[in-house]
C-alpha cells in the first residue's frame, strides 16, 4: 500500500514502438518532452503573431526573456558569443518549462531523469571544447595554465585545471538532476507523511496531517523558485564555459 | 550484518556531507548582506552573483544526497 517516493520517476511506455532491436515506444517522458515542446511553441508564436510597437502585457514578457538572455551573453561572454544566442534563449525556455512542469501535482518531471540531463551538458561540454578548438587550434591548450601562476606549481596545477575543466560535463548535469530528483522525492516523501498521520483517524489524524501538509505547502513554493533558479544556473554557466573556451581567460 | 540495515546506515552517514552546504550557502548569502550595507547596488551585480554561488554550493551538497540516495535504493 506504501509505495516507495521513488515510483514517480518511473518511466512508462504508452505506446510501445519497437524499432529494428531498440524501443523507441513513446513513453511518459516522451509525452511531457511534446508538452513541453507545444508550450513554447504554442506560447511564442501566438505572442509573435500581433507584435505591436508599444508592446501588450505578453509581448512585454516576451521581451523580458529575450532581454534577459541578451544581457547574460553580453555581459559573461562579450561580443564573440552574441552568434550563440538562439541556443541558450532555446536552452532557457526548455529547461524553464520542463522544471515547472513537473511543479503540476500528477505529472512528471523531465529534467529528473540524468539521462536527460547528461545528454544535454555532455552535448554543450563537447560543442564548447569543439568551438574552443576550432576558433583557436592549439592554442586553446593554454586555458588550463592560470595566468600568473610561479613555474614550480604548474604541473599540478594543470592537472588540477584538467580534472575540473572535465568533471564540469558530470557536475552540470548532475546540479540539476539531483535538484530536481531529491525536491520531488521530498515532497513525496512529506506528503506520505501527512497521509499515514490523516489514516490514523480521529482528532490526533486531522490535527497531525496538517502539519506536514503545511509543510508540503510551502517546500512547493520553495520548489517553484528551484525549478527557476536552475534553469538560469544552467543557462549561465554553459554561457560562462563558452566564454572560457572564445576568450582564454 | 544485513544488507538492508547497512543501506540504511550508508544513507544516514553520507547525509552528514549536507552540513557543508549548510555553512556554504550561509557564507554565501553572509556576503550578500556585508557587501549590499557596503554598497548597494543590488539588483545589478550582487543578487546575481549570489544566486549563482548558491546554485553552485548547492551542487556539492546534492553529489552528497545523490550518494545517500544510491546507497539507499541502489
Amino acid at each position: 500500500m506504501i509505495s516507495s517516493p521513488l515510483e514517480q520517476f518511473e518511466i512508462v511506455s504508452i505506446i510501445p514502438l519497437p524499432l529494428g532491436g531498440y524501443d523507441f515506444s513513446i513513453t511518459n517522458s516522451a509525452i511531457y518532452l511534446f508538452i513541453t515542446f507545444g508550450i513554447i511553441t504554442f506560447f511564442m508564436s501566438s505572442i509573435l503573431n500581433k507584435t505591436m510597437f508599444v508592446p501588450g502585457p505578453w509581448q512585454a514578457l516576451l521581451e523580458d526573456m529575450y532581454n534577459f538572455i541578451m544581457e547574460l551573453i553580453e555581459q559573461n561572454c562579450g561580443a564573440k558569443g552574441q552568434k550563440y544566442f538562439p541556443f541558450f534563449f532555446v536552452l532557457f525556455s526548455f529547461l524553464l518549462v520542463c522544471n515547472l512542469l513537473g511543479m503540476v501535482p500528477y505529472s512528471f518531471t523531465v529534467t529528473s531523469h540524468i539521462a536527460i540531463t547528461f545528454t544535454l551538458s555532455l552535448a554543450i561540454w563537447i560543442g564548447v571544447t569543439w568551438i574552443g578548438l576550432t576558433t583557436h587550434g592549439a592554442h586553446f591548450f593554454t586555458l588550463f595554465v592560470p595566468s600568473g601562476a610561479p613555474a614550480a606549481l604548474l604541473p599540478i596545477l594543470v592537472v588540477i585545471e584538467l580534472i575540473s575543466y572535465g568533471v564540469r560535463a558530470i557536475s552540470l548535469a548532475v546540479r540539476l538532476f539531483a535538484n530536481m530528483m531529491s525536491g520531488h522525492t521530498l515532497l513525496k516523501i512529506m506528503a506520505g507523511f501527512s497521509f499515514q498521520l490523516f489514516a490514523l483517524g480521529g482528532i490526533l489524524g486531522l490535527v497531525g496531517s496538517t502539519i506536514p501538509f503545511i509543510l508540503v505547502f510551502l517546500i512547493t513554493g520553495l520548489e517553484i523558485g528551484i525549478a527557476c533558479l536552475q534553469a538560469y544556473v544552467f543557462t549561465i554557466l554553459s554561457i560562462m564555459y563558452l566564454n572560457d573556451a572564445l576568450n582564454l581567460h | 550484518m544485513e544488507l538492508a540495515s547497512a543501506k540504511l546506515i550508508g544513507a544516514g552517514l553520507a547525509s552528514i556531507g549536507l552540513a557543508g552546504v549548510g555553512a556554504g550557502v550561509g557564507i554565501v548569502f553572509a556576503s550578500l548582506v556585508t557587501s549590499y550595507a557596503r554598497n548597494p547596488s543590488l539588483k545589478q551585480q550582487l543578487f546575481a552573483y549570489t544566486l549563482l554561488g548558491f546554485a553552485l554550493t548547492e551542487a556539492i551538497g546534492l553529489f552528497a544526497l545523490m550518494m545517500a540516495f544510491l546507497i539507499l535504493y541502489g
